[in-house]
């Protein structure tokens, strides 16, 4: 029986108090729930102080480039869908960074977690704002206050028809947890989008900031219920509801090659009599 | 005796007709709109051709439109190799009258032009066909190409196999009409025109491209995954792939963007597929990041760069030799890498599937550059025997690595093991910043130094497998043509001829350019008196390369940036 233990403790880069904490310690259990090993499975991340968090537990890791740990992990999964792949970044690099990535990848639905650290701010370059961030919100880089819209990653990925959208905060352990293990789940691309507070660097969505407005859904809630969804995702002042907002049942990416019906792509033999077949073509 | 009468016949015979009587090499120009199928035509008569038994040469020229516009599709012909196409046509088909007013001047003396008969257009060498006769207007094209592959005496049986191999055998039946239409229309003419000489026992031979033939070279070279964003000339490799990927059992994405295309293809070739990205400069500029992302997680994956003019957008549909600069440099930070530049079809074969190997056994990003030109240009070859060629198998032995295993492992080749995730209980960690040994981030600077020598340590092997530039021709020439890539024929038949003028003349050619090795070629260099170099770029790029690597420094350069290729007269007239 595979353990939390089986995943490590490692010292890491982040801040006393950082949201990033918490957040590695239910992504572990999530794991564990789901009776993961750590050879299993692939976590693929971009740059950031949430990028970091793979490096701190037990796992194949590819570690990339800032924004683009969307299409390493498209390559990855249709390569070998029998891995367990896992996209972990922050709001910067998904949904700024990768945005068009971010895009392309609902559209695929290719079976990936997507697990975007959401604390409005970026952290590792010192304060800027981020896509998620509030408008008004005044940094070193914004001393007016953010001017731009932000990004609801939520909205975008309902109404494109994802396939698994969720939001989660660190504060709520137990309900993340369950978020991710339905998440990690799901045939399909899950987007969980998970709140958490970034303690140097901003300073207005602290955790007595969520914590006062994180509910989670009703149990009588649909995620089936597409308009429900939409407007759920809206929300956000008061009450900023989390959970698993919308999912459907969409095939995954992987089902259309007729290459991966065989089984994953890696390890398959080059068939030297079918090529000279299709060289005679050329006659 | 019997020699010298043949002799003084065939000189009667070209005083009465005008022109040679044996026709070493026929050039012919398709010319017309896109969308009028030229390059189907193009493509079917070359077949022929080829069936029969010469060897050519085609290339096509075309505007940046889907519709209208002028393009041509022109196949040079001859029994033996033929190594560059030519500017002047033997044969014109217009397949619309802009052609004629385009084209006329490039005619030989004995050149002839075939085209429709209603544009009333006089002169002797004029052959007007009664088309409306023949078919339907859609069918023109196949009854002009009829007539010229009855003129230069293709059998007509030849043909309509090849129209059927195209068509299949319901779509042929209205070209087959059209085709036996034109061969009788033909044959009521008394055109008089040499044929080419009958080839008695033809070899097998296909017809291909350079892009067709990098596609075919990465299939038997292992390749499972290949991403790409749609872009002159390359799409052409991802076409060619997507065609046999259900045969062959291969994932080709078509991402949204290039910068999408390159990170998809590091993921595939980290979970254990061997991958490519075809691109061009604009495309390539976007994946320049992930090339470093490549060499710092040692992920193997293969580059191709069909090149074009530039800068950014340039001539979107012509070609040049502009990115070797680029790809030499391109991304940030120090690794290394090697660059082909192949100079036939068949190398384009062979060269990838060295790119294949090499990315594999040094982890890292490898580079093929072809161009505009290349990537349109058909030519026959041998057969390529794909029963024995090795292919690439990204799976190393996870038993015999020792625990814990390091990814990273420093090694006195530079080389670690390579291990694919979640084929075993070994974890595989790679990552973009420094690391240390088992792939994960490190500020330890003291093992920064030894990551960087263990990534260049693999430079070494890549630098011993460099294969030399092709040298032919006299020791001591007064002349000596460089080129590189596409260039190569042109050279060469360019050195051909100026040797049946008794010209001491040899050429040296790069089908890689990097890693560059003095030793292979500097001998060359001192012992020629004129050393040329020859390039379809307006800055010398590969003599800018010789001179930083070897200090010769070469004062003489044939450089062609019009957006046209390079021939064996452009070069000639230039000297």
């Amino acid at each position: 029986m595979v353990d939390t233990k089986d995943y490590g403790e490692y010292k890491t880069a982040w801040c006393p108090g950082c949201g990033n904490f918490p957040l590695l310690k239910a992504v572990k259990q999530a794991l564990v729930k789901r009776g993961l090993e750590p050879h299993q499975v692939l976590f693929i991340a971009g740059i950031g102080q949430a990028a970091k968090a793979p490096h701190y537990l037990n796992a194949n890791l590819f570690n990339g480039l800032h924004g683009r740990c969307l299409p390493v992990a498209t390559g990855a999964k249709l390569v070998n869908p029998d891995l367990v792949v896992i996209a972990e970044s922050g709001d910067g690099c998904m949904y700024s960074e990768g945005g068009n990535h971010f895009l392309a990848a609902i559209r695929r639905n290719v079976d990936i977690t997507l697990l975007a650290h959401n604390n409005q701010v970026y952290g590792l370059t010192k304060g800027q704002a981020s896509p998620t961030s509030d408008e008004g919100f005044t940094t070193k880089a914004q001393p007016e206050g953010v001017a731009l819209a932000p990004f609801n990653p939520l909205a975008v990925a309902i109404a494109m028809h994802a396939g698994f959208v969720a939001r989660g905060y660190v504060g709520l352990e137990d309900h993340l947890v369950d978020v991710l293990v339905q998440a990690i789940g799901h045939r399909g691309l899950s987007l969980v989008d998970i709140l958490q507070p970034c303690v140097s660097f901003n300073r207005v969505n602290t955790y007595q900031w969520y914590k006062d407005r994180c509910k989670p859904l009703p149990s009588s809630y649909d995620p089936t219920d597409w308009e429900a969804a939409i407007r759920f995702s809206q929300q956000w002042g008061d009450e900023i509801p989390v959970g698993v907002i919308y999912r459907n049942e969409r095939p995954p990416f992987e089902d259309h090659f007729s290459a991966l019906r065989k089984g994953p792509l890696v390890g398959q033999e080059l068939e030297r009599g079918r090529l000279a077949k299709i060289i005679e073509t050329y006659t | 005796m019997k020699r010298e009468r043949r002799v003084k016949q065939k000189r009667r015979r070209e005083k009465r007709t005008g022109h040679p009587a044996e026709r070493k090499f026929v050039n012919i120009l398709i010319g017309g709109e896109a969308g009028q199928g030229l390059q189907t035509v193009g493509s079917i008569f070359a077949k022929s051709l080829v069936r029969s038994g010469f060897s050519i040469y085609a290339t096509q020229t075309y505007e940046s439109r889907v519709r209208g516009g002028h393009n041509t599709f022109s196949i040079r012909v001859g029994p033996e190799k033929v190594l560059a196409g030519q500017e002047a046509i033997d044969i014109l088909i217009a397949l619309d009258e802009e052609t004629i007013d385009l084209h006329q001047k490039e005619l030989t003396k004995s050149g002839l032009i075939i085209g429709d008969g209603e544009w009333k257009r006089k002169g002797k060498n004029w052959i007007g066909l009664p088309l409306k006769e023949f078919g339907e207007k859609t069918y023109w094209n196949t009854a002009c190409m009829g007539v010229a592959a009855g003129l230069i005496g293709l059998d007509e049986q030849v043909v309509a196999k090849a129209i059927e191999d195209t068509f299949g055998k319901e779509r042929s039946k209205e070209n087959w009409k059209v085709l036996e239409a034109s061969y009788h229309w033909l044959k009521e003419q008394s055109l008089d025109w040499e044929k080419l000489a009958d080839i008695p026992r033809p070899a097998k031979r296909l017809v291909m491209n350079a892009h067709e033939a990098v596609a075919l070279g990465a299939i038997s070279a292992g390749l499972k995954f290949c991403a790409f964003y749609p872009m002159s000339p390359s799409t052409s490799i991802a076409q060619a792939l997507i065609d046999r990927a259900k045969d062959m059992d291969l994932v080709i994405e078509q991402a949204e963007d290039e910068i999408a295309a390159i990170n998809m293809a590091i993921g595939a070739s980290y979970a254990g597929a061997p991958s490519m990205v075809p691109t061009s400069g604009g495309g390539f500029g976007l994946m320049v990041e992930a090339v470093s992302l490549a060499a710092i997680t040692e992920t193997p994956v293969v580059i191709v760069i069909g090149q074009r003019s530039g800068p950014a957008t340039g001539l979107a549909t012509r070609t040049e030799q502009r990115e070797l600069g680029f790809v030499l440099n391109a991304g940030h930070g120090e690794f290394p890498r090697a660059v082909f530049a192949p100079g036939t079809i068949e190398e384009c074969f062979h060269l990838t599937r060295k790119a294949f190997e090499l990315a594999e056994k040094y982890q890292g990003p490898m580079f093929v550059l072809t161009d505009h030109f290349f990537a349109d240009s058909y030519r026959d070859i041998k057969p390529m025997d794909v029963s024995k060629l090795s292919f690439v198998r990204p799976q190393g032995d996870p038993s015999s690595v020792k625990t814990p295993y390091l990814r990273y492992r420093i090694t006195r080749n530079g080389i670690s093991p390579r291990l694919l995730p979640g084929l075993s209980k070994h974890l595989v960690v790679a990552d973009s910043h420094e690391h240390t040994e088992n792939g994960h981030l490190t500020e330890n600077l003291s093992v920064r130094p030894k990551m960087v020598d263990k990534r260049l340590r693999k430079g070494d092997g890549i630098r011993s497998e460099a294969i030399p530039p092709n040298f032919q021709g006299d020791r001591k020439a007064d002349v000596l043509l460089i080129s590189w890539g596409s260039t190569k024929g042109a050279a060469e038949e360019a050195a051909i001829q100026l040797r049946s003028r008794k010209k001491r003349v040899a050429t040296l050619h790069f089908s890689q350019v990097w890693p560059m090795v003095p030793d292979q070629f500097v001998k060359h260099l001192e012992q020629s008196k004129r050393v040329i170099c020859v390039e379809s770029n307006a800055t010398g790029q590969l003599a800018q390369l010789i001179r930083k690597e070897t200090g010769f420094f070469i004062g003489k350069r044939i450089s062609r940036y019009d957006g046209l290729s390079i021939t064996p007269q452009y070069i000639l007239s230039r000297l």
